[in-house]
């Protein structure tokens, strides 16, 4: 059973929202992934988004981009990104964990051998930023089997027919991409962000995430006066190479990782304290 | 070979999700979904539309300069010994190759959506400078996406598409060739999607990109049929023409899809031999999957990640292939082989020098077949190899790889 629905009550009910952190696994190695993660559950992560690698990661910006090489570059797969995860579920069984990737290394396993092996290895949802909902009919079947959400994106560009469509076939939470560009890029438009989740609420009662443009505690603290949850990928990516480049150790990595997201965690409940 | 196929499959894909079989569809980012929307109920209009033809057909005959010559090479013939062999002329056209075909249509449906920016990936140069050329004849603000190493080995292009006023962003991730420059290129259109259209330049791509450009090159195969049936009184026995993402192919084999008389070869490229591995013949070699926006063979690894490739031509240079060639292939109607780097080489400087026609080094995988094919036929029979564009672009290469020091550089 995803953990994801349970926690969003609990959000909600305590008028809290959720901070999630992307991560590419096995970036820069598979030996920083699992103490990482445990960092920033510490540091007030209430769900991971843990990014599979891929050799074309047509939405990412160059930072994320680079993660990916980098995880490739160590020989990490879908399959080593799940035995990542095992790891991390040994001593957490309580935080969600969402798998963040493109279509084709889950084609390349079969639909119903990945939502087994997700299953098993304890991941609550999936996101796959290229199969929209035109065509993540036999994927989702297989989700559905193992009780496993299937996360969508929602963009500008969406218009209020398809968020309809989407959100009939959505679980877990819906994934609003702050802006029309990759990950990483340019500035949130708050006053937009805002009238459009409006519009997504007035389709479901599915908590919205948003994406794409969070950088700081500021930006996370605006979003998240109107959404459900934050999430930030690019700016933790970047820190943890910047300080893996400049000669850091493992330690640094997560002790910066974990002030960025401890910053975050503070600036989101500020936003709704008052 | 005997083929039978209901000649009445053809027209029915791809169906109202872009499939062809079980390939093709839309697998974009969300971003992505309504831009795609606007281009298919847009094209769905004009498709049909007699005022948007004959624009079409005006600028193919003033401006490319169609229809382009269906030649028989009589010496070249002669020589091997077997059937007669007649090249599509494409080389013939503006800009050098078949790829003009595509952007003479696509420019006009940016047109008439009102976009002012143009966006599009290249390999070998040409489909960038076909884009480059249409964009300024329209006065449309022109960004071509080109991998580094292509950049490289593609300088004359590359200048030419500044020339015609194009920005060329080099691509530096991954292997830096084809498939990253349309990585970069999908990045640029999610980013940008309200006021550019993006070209496509081969039948790969998400739906409606597959149909659209086999619709507009396919002008190559109605015409090469028409004038067969001229000139020598009959169908061609085969058609030949080399694969990269398979425009040029598609373009010739769509309107004799259902001459079953009529068999049909699309050659990839077998780099360095595909028993090596360094090939990029995905329809050979490889394994169905999903990469930019569409569902076909893939050069992939068993963890799904794309492999790099290799190919002597930047413009074969690419991991995967339309989708509807991989259904073609899939149900019988093409047989797809490969022709090495050596032989593609080989094929230019024999064309060339008993000829007079330097074909593209893309074009020299098809040349390599051909000859092969033709020595099995007889002298009553011809095969029609698409001539997709002209070699000057490759002059380079193909001295470096003679040894030969043009003090270009």
């Amino acid at each position: 059973m995803s953990r994801l629905g349970p926690l969003f009550e609990t959000l909600r009910a305590e008028n809290r929202r959720a901070v999630i952190p992307y991560l590419v696994a096995g970036d820069p190695d598979e030996a920083l992934t699992v103490p990482l993660m445990h960092s920033l559950v510490g540091a007030g992560a209430d769900i991971i988004e843990v990014g599979v690698p891929f050799s074309d990661p047509m939405s990412e910006g160059p930072t994320i981009q680079k993660g990916h090489e980098r995880a490739l570059e160590g020989g990490t797969s879908l399959l080593s990104t799940l035995a990542l995860v095992k790891q991390f579920r040994e001593t957490n069984v309580e935080t969600p964990l969402v798998l963040m990737g493109y279509a084709n290394p889950l084609e390349r396993k079969g639909y119903a051998a990945v939502a087994d092996a997700c299953a098993e290895a304890g991941i609550d949802g999936l996101i796959t930023v290229d199969l929209p909902p035109e065509e993540v009919a036999a994927m989702n079947a297989e989700l559905q089997r193992q009780n496993i959400d299937n996360i969508f994106l929602i963009s500008p560009t969406t218009s209020d027919e398809r968020v309809a469509t989407i959100t009939a076939q959505a679980s877990g939470f819906i994934y609003y991409v702050a802006l029309k560009g990759v990950t990483g890029a340019g500035h949130l438009d708050t006053d937009a962000v805002e009238a459009h989740l409006a519009t997504i609420r007035q389709h479901t009662s599915l908590p919205v995430a948003v994406g794409f443009g969070i950088k700081d505690a500021d930006t996370a603290a605006t979003v998240a006066g109107c959404a459900d949850a934050v999430v930030v990928g690019s700016a933790l990516v970047d820190l943890v190479a910047n300080d893996l480049i400049s000669g850091g150790s493992h330690t640094s990595a997560i002790s910066g990782a974990h002030s960025l997201i401890s910053s975050i965690r503070n600036g989101v409940n500020l936003a709704t304290s008052n | 070979m005997t083929i039978d196929i209901n000649p009445d499959l053809y027209a029915q894909v791809p169906d109202e999700h872009g499939r062809f079989g079980i390939y093709g569809g839309k697998f974009v980012a969300e971003t992505l979904m309504s831009a795609l929307a606007e281009l298919e109920s847009l094209y769905n209009d004009l498709k049909d539309d007699p005022a948007f033809l004959r624009e079409f057909d005006l600028d193919l005959a003033h401006y490319v300069g169609r229809p382009s010559p269906l030649y028989e090479a009589a010496r070249w013939s002669d020589m091997i010994g077997g059937g007669r062999i007649y090249l599509k002329r494409e080389d013939l056209n503006h800009t050098g190759a078949h790829k003009v075909n595509n952007t003479i249509g696509q420019a006009l449906l940016a047109k008439y959506m009102g976009k002012k920016r143009v966006i599009a990936e290249t390999g070998a140069g040409q489909h960038g400078v076909a884009s480059a050329t249409v964009a300024a004849r329209l006065g449309l603000e022109c960004h071509v996406f080109m991998g580094e190493e292509d950049v490289r080995r593609q300088a004359l292009n590359v200048y030419r598409m500044k020339l015609l006023g194009a920005e060329v962003i080099p691509v530096t991730s991954g292997s830096k060739t084809l498939k990253d420059a349309m990585n970069e290129a999908l990045r640029d259109w999610v980013t940008n999607v309200d006021n550019t259209f993006y070209i496509i330049g081969t039948v790969a791509g998400p739906h409606p990109y597959p149909m659209l450009v086999r619709d507009f090159q396919s002008v190559i195969g109605r015409e090469a049929r028409a004038q067969s049936l001229a000139m020598t009184g009959k169908l061609p026995d085969a058609l030949v023409a080399c694969v990269g993402g398979g425009s040029n192919a598609i373009g010739l084999f769509h309107p004799f899809l259902s001459d079953n008389e009529v068999a049909m070869y699309g050659v990839e490229a077998g780099g360095k031999g595909v028993e090596t591995g360094e090939h990029a013949a995905p329809l050979s070699a490889g394994i169905p999957g999903v990469l930019h926006g569409n569902r076909t063979y893939l050069m992939q690894d068993e963890n799904g990640q794309i492999m790099h490739t290799h190919s002597v031509s930047a413009g074969l240079d690419y991991p995967g292939v339309g989708p509807e060639h991989a259904w073609l292939k899939d149900i019988g109607r093409v047989n797809y082989v490969d022709a090495t780097d050596t032989e593609a080489l080989a094929a230019f400087h024999r064309v060339t020098r008993v000829e007079g026609i330097m074909p593209a080094l893309e074009t020299a995988h098809a040349l390599a077949y051909a000859e092969k094919l033709a020595a099995e036929m007889t002298p009553d029979q011809h095969v029609i190899v698409n001539l997709s564009g002209r070699g000057d672009k490759d002059i380079l290469t193909v001295a470096e790889i003679d040894g030969i020091d043009l003090g270009a550089r």
